[in-house]
């Protein structure tokens, strides 16, 4: 028996500039997942219902990138995504495509559990939700003005800057972008933080994650990122469970989530010594962060951006909520 | 070194018995394919125009499971979706749920190529391959009888796809006899990885999915690290049962045995067909950047070929049998 751990993130690569409100209402929400999550391990929880339930959490608050407040597709709709791994027997359920349903990782989970399949997309997979008569909204429900405002700069931003592979000279001079930062092309004031996930390994040992998004903010309708990716932002087996947020494509490229798992396996490294690893040397020029868990009751994060919106708690009482390095 | 370039045409439960009018016409078409490779790669084309243009070739094909005579949905309907990666940049491109485009594994790489996404799918799939003006035909052109055939049968049998958390009920009379008369596994994929005298790899893999799958449902082929991986140890295309190929991120885990164990090509690859998927679920075709080749499967059969930059070359179905 080991002691339980927990770890939910509300994505990687954070404004600088945030306003303190913006930072004072993200650590509220995160701490108050990581005691949903905490009291259900209390009483025994499966490390894969934990994970859904705090996902769950997530995807209904409008703060974070995900369910509700997903960021916005470049024809203003909005296009979810999540996928769920538990580590005990490695079974996988993903999404891709969501319109209309209002929990993604619920969804995610029912086609690992209910159908012969591991990952369900755009019509299809909104015509198994309404099979499995899950809650659904339109897709006006999911989308919330910040976004819409966040979708216009985009537009903007992408005139400015059409590739993004070409780091352009002296844009911070350009009205409105007062940071420097960029990700996945984006000044990081109009970014928004990709992705909320959770991961965790339960009193038994066995561990778990779930990752879910909205996705990257003005993407191209049917863009597919690194959420629903099975080794890529999500993955759990015997001896971890991975959640990744960050710039999708250097995440698939890195098969990042994958990756610690296969140093502790491979390599035998311990749980913090693999995120490290990955995340300094997996990333290239690419921006991401990931939490993770052990199946020795152990917690670790690690991100190569500018901060990360983090919380992290075991069950010998330690917890920590964060943003910055 | 020199090159070396393996492709398949799909793992699964082939019978030892499959009728000569069937076994031959998929022989030829390796071979042609193979021929195609080769060629490519004694003009020095690069490693992933070389994958892509044998992929196309193989999509083609009526008689493999990708593009023409790619198998249907539970709906009577085509969903391809391929991906392919460049081991030398790791960059890489996906697409799934196509049902117009002529050639998947070319609309993957102009995913990777022209947009600063990895992988598009679905309706947006298709309308970028609009936009970029890619061959498109009636979806009618991809359906073949033989896959209508082979739909009726997985319907009458209700034997769709395995679910692979359970073991699999043996509800047939005979274990052995596959579930469809005309003998054909009905699962597949093709795919093909390459490298050249650089030790440049790349790989690309592309199928029509599961027979009577659920419309949106996507396989292990358009994910990176299940279906299709590169890197500067090896390139991978996997095959097989595309749940098992997700779970068990077959591609990414013989290239990671090689660089965090230090194993060889063949002994990676091995372990992870013989030890960490189950059985009569997975194949994969693998090269490494010192020009080895690799090509297990746990299933009955895997339709195969390789060449390398010496001479030597081999097509075969079954492991006792090699044809040349």
């Amino acid at each position: 028996m080991v002691g339980w751990a927990i770890a939910v993130h509300g994505g990687a690569g954070v404004d600088p500039n945030l306003p303190p409100r913006r930072q004072e209402e993200a650590k509220q929400l995160l701490t108050h997942c990581l005691n949903l999550g905490i009291s259900a391990l209390s009483s025994n929880a499966s490390a894969v219902d934990v994970v859904e339930l705090v996902v769950r959490q997530l995807e209904s608050n409008p703060l974070f990138n995900s369910g509700r407040g997903s960021a916005l597709t470049a024809k203003g709709t909005v296009e979810m995504e999540a996928s769920i791994m538990d580590g005990a027997k490695r079974r996988c359920g993903a999404v891709s495509g969501l319109s209309t349903v209002k929990n993604p990782v619920s969804l995610a989970r029912l086609v690992m559990e209910k159908s012969p399949h591991s990952y369900l997309a755009f019509s299809g997979a909104e015509e198994f939700a309404r099979q499995q008569g899950v809650e659904v909204e339109n897709n006006e429900y999911f989308i919330t003005p910040d976004n819409v405002g966040m979708l216009k700069l985009a537009k903007e931003a992408n005139t400015i800057m059409f590739d993004y592979r070409i780091p352009i000279a002296g844009y911070e001079k350009c009205i409105g972008f007062e940071s420097p930062v960029k990700m996945n092309g984006l000044p990081i004031s109009i970014y928004a933080p990709e992705t909320v996930g959770c991961v965790v390994v339960d009193s038994e040992g066995r561990c778990a994650a779930a990752t879910s998004t909205g996705g990257l903010m003005n993407k191209m309708s049917g863009r597919i990122g690194d959420s629903p990716l099975i080794g890529a932002g999500t993955y759990a087996c015997e001896v971890c469970g991975v959640s990744c947020t960050g710039e999708g494509e250097a995440i698939i490229r890195g098969t990042l989530a994958r990756e610690v798992a296969a140093v502790m396996e491979y390599k035998g490294l311990r749980l913090q010594e693999a995120v490290d690893f990955v995340i300094k040397h997996r990333l290239d020029e690419g921006f991401a962060g990931l939490i993770a868990v052990s199946n020795k009751g152990e917690v670790a994060y690690g991100f190569n951006c500018n901060g990360m919106f983090r919380g992290c708690a075991t069950e010998d009482g330690f917890m920590e909520v964060e943003i910055w390095e | 070194m020199g090159w070396a370039i393996a492709l398949h045409g799909g793992a699964g439960d082939i019978p030892y018995s499959l009728p000569p009018e069937r076994r031959q016409p998929r022989e030829e078409a390796l071979r042609h394919c193979l021929q195609i490779g080769i060629k490519a790669l004694n003009s020095k084309f690069t490693p992933l125009d070389v994958v892509e243009l044998v992929v196309r070739e193989l999509e083609n094909i009526p008689h493999f499971n990708a593009g023409r005579g790619s198998v249907l949905t539970n709906k009577g309907t085509v969903e391809m979706e391929a991906s392919i990666m460049d081991g030398k940049t790791m960059k890489c491109g996906a697409v799934s749920g196509l049902t117009t485009v002529v050639n998947a594994v070319s609309l993957a790489r102009l995913v990777m190529e022209n947009t600063p996404h990895i992988y598009l799918a679905f309706d947006g799939a298709e309308d970028f391959a609009r936009q970029q003006g890619v061959e498109t035909v009636d979806s009618s052109h991809f359906i073949t009888p033989e896959n209508i055939e082979r739909l009726n049968q997985a319907k009458d049998a209700n034997r769709v796809q395995i679910d692979y958390t359970q073991p699999i009920q043996n509800d047939t009379k005979n274990e052995t006899e596959p579930p469809f008369a005309n003998g054909d596994s009905q699962i597949g994929t093709v795919g093909c990885v390459a490298v050249d005298s650089n030790g440049n790899l790349a790989s690309a893999t592309s199928t029509g999915g599961l027979v009577n799958k659920m419309v949106g449902r996507i396989g292990d082929t358009p994910v990176i690290g299940a279906g299709t991986y590169a890197n500067e140890f090896c390139a991978v295309s996997a095959t097989g049962k595309g749940e098992a190929i997700i779970r068990g991120t077959v591609a990414r885990d013989v290239a990671a045995l090689m660089e965090f164990k230090g194993l060889s090509l063949k002994e990676a690859a091995n372990i992870v067909v013989q030890e960490r998927t189950p059985k009569g679920t997975v194949g994969l075709v693998a090269v490494s950047a010192a020009g080895e080749i690799a090509m297990p499967y746990n299933t009955t059969g895997m339709f195969r070929a390789c060449a390398t930059e010496d001479g030597y070359s081999e097509v075969a179905i079954w492991p006792d049998t090699k044809i040349e």
